[in-house]
């Protein structure tokens, strides 16, 4: 078979660099988000009501909330990026997207990854920058508010990388919102303790250098395998509509 | 090879492998745990710190045990349904799942009866029942996932995808837990800071963990036949099965 | 509204198909589907050759969709075997996939964007083409004056003739086409029929689903639905 009786069909090499065709995913998410601006202050809303919850809830005493503080922020944190999960794959699952996502030539899970980091940049990252205000209602100190900024930046991509694992599984069923945040929570819970960890260790005074690393050592791992674990799921996801 | 592996692979040789299996597993599970429950409950020594109540270790240690050795028996069994697509590993995960829950349950519930005496609170977060109470969460997760999956195909895939996250997540829910329990209580209560046992309290031990490991072989196969006669309902061997089990 | 005009768009910015191949571009050896514990097919083979337009027909439910998505490599539900240009298109996944254009009945148009911005992500995935040649498509099937107005603004036909422009441009010589006149006039449908007769005419292969009376000369068919029937 050599080229000339084949004229049709296109060697592999042809076409889009993958890293051509995941700009072109992230972008695509990026415009879609902007044109829908309101639902990009759901998850932040969210956010600050929730942290809200807890002075009015439990105690306003500010030695409570300076305890307390930096677990009812990541908490919040955590519970928003799961309710905005549900968006991740939806809208290109129900408009056929991801169809054409899946039938890209280039990796899948290159896609997803790409898919991922802009629901990040559209919901975990607005998180990490507000986190500060709140930290103050809170009654943080600063040096706490500085680092519990570092781990809301290390540990919500995390959340964002898992939860799209989750988000590729319910793809497609019935009470899919509630199922995926039994199948995620369990595994947000070490990034959770480290999170607010680190926090209080830099709240006591000692150094954070190796948790935070460690909670890097994290990411680094979700970004290895989430993408995979997400990309196979959405075929099984497709495959089953 | 291919062949054998095929061969194991098929439903119909599973079950009769499994129903001549199946009587050896519970007369062997049912001589242990007898031997193994009443030798360490009745006739072994007391505990000099604990008296009476560590017994319920003869329970609480076997399931414990079992619970994370079946979730790893389950993700083994999601690498065979992900890359074989072998029918017989989605059976084993759906089948087990539910039985895993239940040991989890178990070592939870044995383990806070264990706390009251001990410790004087049914509840404490200690690092082992914490970790414990996450599987709990994790196998709860992957039978709702598989209930809500009309396509049995699909939901073995998509569960086998969610048990192999879950396993490659365990070591790290461990070792996150035991620094957040060090980080937040320092060691008041630890179970790992018992005096060595003494061979009449291991011995009963290792035998009621075989045991309950045998007990669990013959529950698999058996929910494993259940969920295959389901899903092989129209095959021309499970209706000959059935006719000839009625008129026996 | 004008119709689809596949002759003086597109037909520059595809390769040149010389030569024809006789041997088929797809092949199928004993397909089975079964799902939802129901059969949809068994035992079904079939070999899609190049230059010729193929339709998948069938009362509802027999799984006309589903036998799409299979060849497109959707759904994996399935057993048998499936040769791309004789390989096993699961092994040569993304050669395969480089050389398919799928069009579901969700045809992947986000209601948010404009049919410009659509039509440019739908194609930058697989080569890049220039913006005039994307406008000259969209105006090719009757956009003319809403290139730039968000697709949640047209009516149902207008969204899916944004997908119907990829096949305008389109140059993968494999094209798997799921229910592609719904919605579409009377007027746009001769003018896609057209445009498939021409693609076979050039050597590419189409597999369509459809509803609708498609009669072109020399059309194939595949007949699903006796599995259904015993």
């Amino acid at each position: 078979m050599n080229a000339e009786t084949r004229p049709l069909i296109k060697p592999q090499e042809s076409g889009v660099s993958t890293v051509a065709a995941m700009r072109a995913v992230f972008s695509r998410d990026m415009k879609v988000a902007f044109r829908q601006r309101q639902d990009l202050l759901n998850p932040l809303l969210f956010f600050v009501m929730v942290v809200t919850l807890f002075p009015l809830g439990v105690s306003p005493e500010v030695s409570f909330l300076r305890e307390a503080g930096a677990g009812i922020l990541w908490v919040a944190a955590l519970l928003s990026v799961l309710l905005s999960l549900d968006h991740l794959f939806r809208h290109d699952f129900d408009d056929g997207t991801l169809e054409q996502l899946v039938l890209q030539p280039q990796p899948l899970f290159l896609l997803v990854l790409a898919k991922t980091l802009a629901h990040w940049v559209l919901t975990g990252l607005p998180l990490v920058l507000l986190a500060p205000v709140l930290g103050v209602m809170v009654h943080l100190e600063g040096n706490s508010i500085a680092v519990l900024c570092l781990t809301l930046l290390i540990g919500t991509p995390v959340l964002s990388l898992i939860g799209s694992i989750g988000a590729a599984l319910t793809l497609g069923l019935r009470s899919a919102g509630v199922l995926l945040s039994l199948l995620i929570i369990p595994l947000y819970i070490p990034v959770l303790i480290f999170g607010t960890g680190t926090v209080a260790a830099a709240t006591e005074g000692a150094p954070v250098g190796a948790y935070v690393a460690l909670m890097g050592a994290f990411l680094v791992l979700a970004i290895t395998l989430a993408p995979f674990a997400a990309a196979a799921a959405l075929r099984i996801s497709l495959s089953n509509s | 090879m291919w062949q054998i592996f095929h061969k194991l692979g098929s439903p119909k040789w599973f079950f009769g492998i499994a129903t001549r299996l199946m009587p050896w597993l519970l007369a062997g599970a049912l001589a242990l745990l007898a031997v193994g429950l009443v030798w360490g409950l009745a006739f072994a020594p007391k505990d000099y710190l604990q008296g009476n109540s560590y017994r319920i270790i003869f329970i609480h240690v076997p399931s414990a045990f079992l619970a994370q050795s079946v979730y790893i028996m389950m993700a083994s069994a999601a690498v065979v349904t992900l890359v074989w697509r072998m029918k017989l590993a989605d059976v084993f995960v759906k089948a087990v799942a539910p039985v895993g829950l239940v040991l989890t349950f178990l070592a939870l519930f044995t383990g806070a009866v264990w706390g009251k005496p001990t410790w004087g609170t049914w509840w404490i977060w200690d690092a082992r029942l914490t970790s414990m109470l996450i599987l709990l969460f994790l196998y709860g997760g992957a039978i709702a996932l598989d209930r809500a999956i009309n396509d049995e195909k699909s939901a073995a895939r998509a569960v086998a995808v969610l048990v192999l996250v879950g396993v490659v997540n365990i070591p790290i829910i461990k070792y996150s837990v035991e620094w957040w329990n060090t980080l937040h209580q320092p060691a008041t209560f630890k179970l790992t800071e018992k005096p060595s046992m003494p061979a009449e309290m291991w011995v009963p031990l290792l035998l009621s963990v075989l045991g309950l490991y045998l007990m669990f072989g013959w529950l698999a196969c058996l929910r494993m036949q259940t969920e295959i006669l389901v899903r092989e309902q129209r095959t021309r061997w499970v209706k000959e099965h059935v006719l000839a089990r009625r008129a026996g | 509204m004008s119709v689809l005009n596949a002759s003086d768009v597109a037909c520059a910015h595809r390769p040149g198909y010389g030569a024809l191949m006789s041997e088929p571009i797809l092949q199928a050896t004993n397909l089975q589907c079964e799902r939802d514990e129901r059969m949809l097919f068994r035992d079904l083979s079939f070999s899609i050759l190049p230059g010729t337009v193929t339709r998948v027909e069938g009362a509802n439910g027999t799984g006309k969709t589903t036998l799409l998505r299979i060849l497109a490599g959707l759904n994996d539900a399935w057993s048998g075997e499936l040769l791309w240009c004789g390989k096993s298109r699961n092994w040569h996944r993304e050669e395969f996939l480089r050389n398919v254009l799928y069009l579901g009945h969700r045809p992947g148009i986000k209601a948010l964007l404009t049919p410009m911005e659509n039509l440019r992500a739908l194609v930058a995935a697989r080569r890049p083409v220039a913006d005039t040649v994307l406008r000259q498509a969209l105006s090719g099937t009757g956009l003319d004056g809403f290139h730039d107005v968000p697709c949640r603004r047209l009516s149902a036909g207008q969204q899916r003739r944004v997908a119907l422009a990829r096949l305008l441009i389109a140059d993968e010589p494999l094209w798997l086409l799921d229910e592609v006149f719904t919605a579409i006039d009377a007027k746009g449908v001769s003018a896609i029929e057209a445009l498939l007769q021409q693609r076979a005419a050039e050597g590419g292969a189409v597999v369509v689903t459809t509803h609708h009376e498609l009669q072109l000369p020399g059309m194939r068919s595949i007949k699903l639905g006796e599995v259904a029937a015993q």
